[in-house]
């Protein structure tokens, strides 16, 4: 296989009508920031790489909603509710056979297909029974303000799972740490190469779901969200289209709460009530919900605006995103960043044609 | 005569469930099925007008009169937000979703900035009776009637008058009823203060049975929410009506037997049931089997 097969077989698989930048200088500067992001550890500090580490882990939340809002138009407001049960479902199992393993294989695969099932008998009474549009999403708000309830009320040693104490509104503590591998070749990922092991899936996950998008399911899943009617004379069955997207997004949703509860040891409902609900929304919409790239650009950007206000308080901070949030939606309702984006090619197409 | 007393005591939680979602959904639904906006802010409204009761009662203000007055200012409110910002979104579901989202985050936050974490609350008047062994607070019973009569006013005020035939025209079809001379950028504008004025009368009502917080307005989103779901935008009085009956006789009966929460968890099993064979909600189900017979 030759550079240019390789290039050919790269611009194929990861570029296409649903993602914004395609050209050389995309790509040069995407593996630039990928590069710079991989050597970070040799250049910050513990507390710096840690910090990064733990805004990388919410990425997941995202992706996940810029896939389903973004792409097939269905807003949810699940997305909280699978990263508590990705959190809760790897804390209870990591709890339990942490001392008998040694690993945390099964905890990681429980985190992730617990939401994931979830999503799918949810998805199918939404998506079968034909609820569209608002509905959807405030039945995914009240699933998540319900799912909180359910945890606050959960104090008491007789709510307990084997060894897992789920401890109500105080939360599940002592979580074991992501540790992965066979027998005596276990991996513990904490601090630096918790940090590469963020970045790689952040990494992988992001190309996955852009050649998703891409693909012939995410042109369909696209046409889905913008006319349902149309893509369903076409032939489509678009319920099974919104449903495959919303089990991904609650999967990776998942995923991002697996990766929270390994970093941090514990876990609260509050992480999913009303308030952090609303966090992944506003991350996509305004960076921009059709772009998977701005919706990681966003989130990175305004998690550290908000740590950076939270110094006196997250009340403010909250406030301040509110303000934001509605401004981009009622002035750039497509997002800040699809149109910086353009503007960007139109500067350097025109430069390039000044040249010649 | 404790076989009276048992019914009496499952009519009463029945009342309770039913004037609570009856209440909390009210303002909500008019909005929806009036506008087409789906108010995120509708909690942080209803938590606008607790706090202004509150306030106002703790001035002096007689309790009744401080409640009226809550719905007035919260209506005021709702009228200035839509001319600010709910005007860019009609027609708009999912923006109008986020953009009132962004709304409720500011003033529950907000609010924590402002006033801090909780208020001290006003004590529940009217004080209980006893009945069968049990003591029942009057003002629960109070409540239920209330409901019933905010609903018939409503009722009346769409039925009966100018403002009620030329909201319901719009509504219906809102370019026909604008070549009829019908100013419906004025109808909206009335009617989400409505609905605004409707949500702070109903936070200031349970203002006395709970802790007052900024997040007070999130106990009633998602009971508010599922009416709402339930009972479609279709027919605004006959699915409220019907809507918070049906689900009021479910939550009532599950936090009867086995508490609040199971109470709250059935009302979301039996929404996601109800709307999985009933798409449009039972005011929709309602109208297409009218058009049907027609």
């Amino acid at each position: 296989m030759s550079l240019k097969n390789i290039s050919s077989w790269w611009q194929r698989a990861f570029n296409g009508p649903q993602s914004l930048g395609r050209g050389k200088v995309f790509w040069i500067s995407f593996w630039a920031v990928t590069a710079i992001l991989y050597l970070y550890p040799l250049l910050g500090g513990e507390y710096e790489v840690n910090n990064l580490a733990y805004f990388l882990s919410g990425l997941f939340l995202a992706l996940g909603l810029s896939l389903i809002w973004g792409h097939g138009d269905v807003l949810s407001f699940g997305q909280m509710a699978f990263f508590g049960m990705g959190g809760y479902a790897y804390g209870i199992i990591g709890i339990n056979l942490i001392e008998k393993t040694g690993n945390t294989n099964l905890a990681l695969l429980g985190g992730i297909l617990f939401p994931l099932i979830f999503a799918l008998i949810l998805g199918y009474f939404m998506f079968y029974g034909r609820v569209s549009g608002v509905y959807v999403s405030i039945l995914t708000l009240v699933t998540t303000l319900v799912f909180e309830t359910f945890l606050g009320q959960t104090a008491g040693p007789q709510w307990a799972i084997g060894k897992a104490e789920l401890g109500g509104y105080n939360g599940m503590t002592n979580i074991p740490p992501l540790q992965l591998g066979f027998g005596k070749s276990v991996v513990l990922f904490d601090g630096i190469p918790f940090y590469y092991f963020v970045l790689t899936t952040v990494l992988l996950v992001y190309l996955w779901l852009r050649h998703l998008v891409n693909s012939k399911y995410g042109n369909s899943l696209v046409a889905t969200g913008s006319n349902p009617e149309r893509t369903e004379v076409f032939g489509y069955d678009i319920r099974l289209i919104q449903l495959i997207s919303f089990a991904i997004a609650g999967g990776l949703a998942g995923f991002s709460g697996v990766l929270y509860v390994s970093w941090g040891r514990y876990i609260t409902p509050s992480t999913m009530g009303l308030t952090t609900a609303a966090l992944p929304v506003i991350w996509v919409a305004i960076g921009g919900r059709k772009s998977l790239l701005a919706a990681i650009i966003s989130a990175m950007v305004l998690q550290y605006f908000t740590q950076f206000l939270s110094i006196t308080g997250s009340e403010f901070a909250l406030v301040m995103l509110g303000v934001i949030l509605v401004l981009v939606v009622m002035y750039i309702p497509e997002g800040i960043i699809p149109p910086l984006a353009r503007r960007m090619t139109h500067l350097l197409t025109k430069k390039k044609a000044a040249v010649k | 005569m404790q076989i009276l007393a048992d019914i009496f005591s499952v009519v009463y939680q029945y009342l309770d469930s039913i004037s609570f979602l009856l209440l909390s959904a009210l303002g909500l639904i008019i909005i929806l099925g009036m506008m087409g906006i789906t108010n995120m802010a509708h909690g942080e409204l209803m938590m606008i007008g607790a706090y202004v009761a509150v306030i106002a009662n703790r001035a002096g203000m007689p309790l009744p009169l401080a409640i009226l007055l809550a719905g007035l200012v919260t209506g005021v409110f709702g009228l200035i937000l839509e001319r600010l910002v709910i005007r860019k979104f009609y027609g708009n579901l999912l923006q109008s979703l986020v953009a009132t989202w962004g709304i409720s985050l500011i003033l529950s936050q907000g609010m924590l900035v402002l006033l801090g974490p909780s208020l001290p609350g006003v004590t529940m008047p009217l004080g209980g009776f006893k009945f069968g062994g049990h003591v029942y607070a009057t003002y629960r019973v109070f409540l239920a009637f209330i409901s019933l009569l905010i609903v018939a006013i409503i009722w009346w005020l769409f039925k009966y008058t100018k403002f009620g035939m030329r909201a319901r025209a719009t509504m219906q079809n809102a370019e026909v009823a604008q070549t009829m001379g019908v100013d419906t950028t004025k109808m909206y504008f009335a009617i989400f203060g409505l609905g605004s004025g409707l949500a702070g009368l109903a936070g200031a009502l349970y203002a006395p049975t709970t802790v007052i917080t900024p997040l007070f307005g999130t106990t009633f989103l998602a009971p508010a929410f599922v009416t709402v779901v339930v009972s479609g935008g279709a027919n605004v009085i006959a699915g409220s009506l019907l809507t918070s009956g049906l689900l009021g006789v479910i939550e009532g009966s599950f936090s009867h037997v086995w508490g609040t929460f199971i109470g709250r968890l059935a009302l979301l099993v039996a929404t996601i049931f109800i709307i999985r064979f009933l798409p449009t909600g039972i005011s929709g189900y309602l109208e297409a089997r009218r058009a049907r017979r027609k």
